[in-house]
């Protein structure tokens, strides 16, 4: 049985770990690299960055702590933020991240995720959806950490990014995000019914319970933040609770 | 020990390079890595890794543009008898044929042709593809390669075309996603993994370093 995803979130800002409550307030706590080699030793089963407030001036600062990061981390390794191009998406396979993870260029230029996936295989192309509810029953896309809405149809958007070659969705609650109150189970099992590709929750989970109701909603991997990074539990409990809920999980191997 | 890396045109290879490197230390064994395109450094390699990512047609096509190297690969793993570890899109290429948008064919090693998958759980219901994540090993014949591993040794997957047709002597280890799907294939000093060795943790490592000591 292929088995449920852990995947802590790093959010990353000039080669340095911040973590954001709803996206602002970001406050620095510590070296990616250590941190992500740190999650893979606790047996999280993929690692994300999130580089926040990419700007072309960093972008060698992120490709260095990618490198470093993939040196001593054998998971796979997503990277997010400011990607923009082919080239970028490149440069990020290059220095040895797995895959990487396309928003907002991707409702700039849709036609940017096709050809990220011709030239380099679907496998290693996510595309992230930050979507908020609007009215009942209807979830749109907003891009720029939250601030800009587009009108599109987060449903929709999903099932056209699937048709354009993307590999996996990273799909996060904007309304959910930092808040501690569980993902958005209805986008999730709303997303699940039209797209079979793998689907990665984000935002909002604050108990491990959570993750369970993840798990159900159709979720193939399960991304959190704050509740691994300030302690609250670790990922072996994240799995624990899976498991007794019937989920199949990776078992604990020693670190390598 | 010179072992060469075969970039058969991504270049998305440093993780294989670095998997490998942990993999000497785990294993005690002095190794000179070389990513390459040269059909001379396959010629001069002890042992190859034939990585391989995207799509099967894509990196057939991406061998056949490295004039030589096709014939140096064969002429590794048949003359010279050398063992060679197949990764992913590396190790379909064993096949006969790949189906996918058409048929391309393979380098025919081993019997068997790579089709599209189509999962379904228990409920009949399309399961995800790519099957992407961590999946069991189920072992169906002892190798070298598998010495050490834990008996629920897990390893990462990511595809959505799988072996099949291939000789039940020829298969390794199978994973369960929907049903039995093709983990390892081998013969003799040749053997190839669907699962990303270099990102599969302590059970890749400990495969790749079972193949820098694997004395077919």
């Amino acid at each position: 049985m292929l088995t449920l995803r852990i995947i802590p979130c790093l959010d990353v800002k000039e080669g340095r770990v911040v973590k954001g409550v709803n996206f602002v307030d970001l406050r620095d706590a510590g070296d990616p690299v250590e941190q992500a080699t740190a999650y893979g030793a606790q047996g999280a089963d993929e690692v994300t960055f999130l580089d926040i407030g990419a700007t072309h001036e960093n972008r060698d600062t992120m490709l260095d702590v990618v490198s470093r990061t993939a040196a001593s981390l054998f998971i796979p390794l997503t990277v997010g933020g400011g990607v923009r191009s082919v080239d970028d998406v490149r440069r990020l396979l290059l220095a040895g991240a797995d895959k990487a993870s396309i928003n907002s260029a991707a409702v700039a230029e849709p036609e940017l995720v096709r050809r990220a996936a011709e030239a380099f295989g679907s496998q290693c192309i996510v595309v992230a959806i930050d979507a908020k509810q609007v009215t009942p029953g209807r979830w749109e896309i907003f891009t720029h950490g939250g601030r800009k809405a587009t009108g599109i149809d987060a449903v929709g958007w999903a099932e056209r990014m699937a048709e354009l070659g993307a590999g996996e969705l990273l799909v996060t609650s904007m309304d959910r995000d930092g808040t501690k109150r569980g993902f958005d189970l209805e986008l999730l099992r709303r997303i699940r019914q039209r797209v079979r590709l793998p689907l990665v929750a984000s935002g909002g989970v604050g108990s491990l319970e959570h993750f369970v109701e993840g798990a159900e909603a159709g979720a193939t991997g399960l991304l959190a933040a704050s509740v691994f990074h300030d302690g609250v539990y670790r990922i072996a409990q994240a799995k624990a609770a899976l498991a007794v809920a019937g989920w199949p999980v990776r078992p604990e191997e020693k670190a390598a | 020990m010179r072992l060469a890396v075969v970039d058969p045109g991504s270049g998305n290879l440093a993780s294989v390079h670095r998997a490998v490197e942990r993999a000497a230390e785990m294993a005690g064994a002095a190794v000179q890595v070389t990513v390459t395109r040269d059909p001379a450094d396959v010629a001069a390699a002890d042992r190859v890794v034939l990585p391989g990512q995207g799509a099967f047609a894509a990196c057939r096509h991406g061998l056949d543009a490295l004039p030589g190297m096709e014939a140096a690969l064969n002429e590794h793993i048949g003359p010279r008898a050398r063992p060679l570890l197949g990764i992913c899109v590396g190790m379909q290429l064993f096949a006969e044929r790949g189906l996918e948008h058409g048929v391309t064919p393979g380098l025919a090693w081993l019997p068997g042709e790579v089709a599209p998958m189509d999962p379904r759980g228990p409920d009949g219901k399309p399961l995800p593809l790519p099957q992407m994540g961590w999946n069991r090993l189920d072992i169906s014949q002892d190798h070298a390669l598998f010495a050490g591993l834990a008996p629920d040794a897990h390893a990462y997957f990511v595809h959505s075309y799988a072996w099949s047709g291939g000789r039940p002597e020829d298969l390794l280890a199978t994973t369960d996603y929907g049903g039995p799907v093709t983990a390892v294939v081998g013969r003799a000093n040749i053997a190839g993994t669907q699962f990303h060795v270099e990102k599969s943790g302590l059970t890749g490592l400990t495969i790749l370093a079972n193949f820098l000591t694997w004395s077919p």
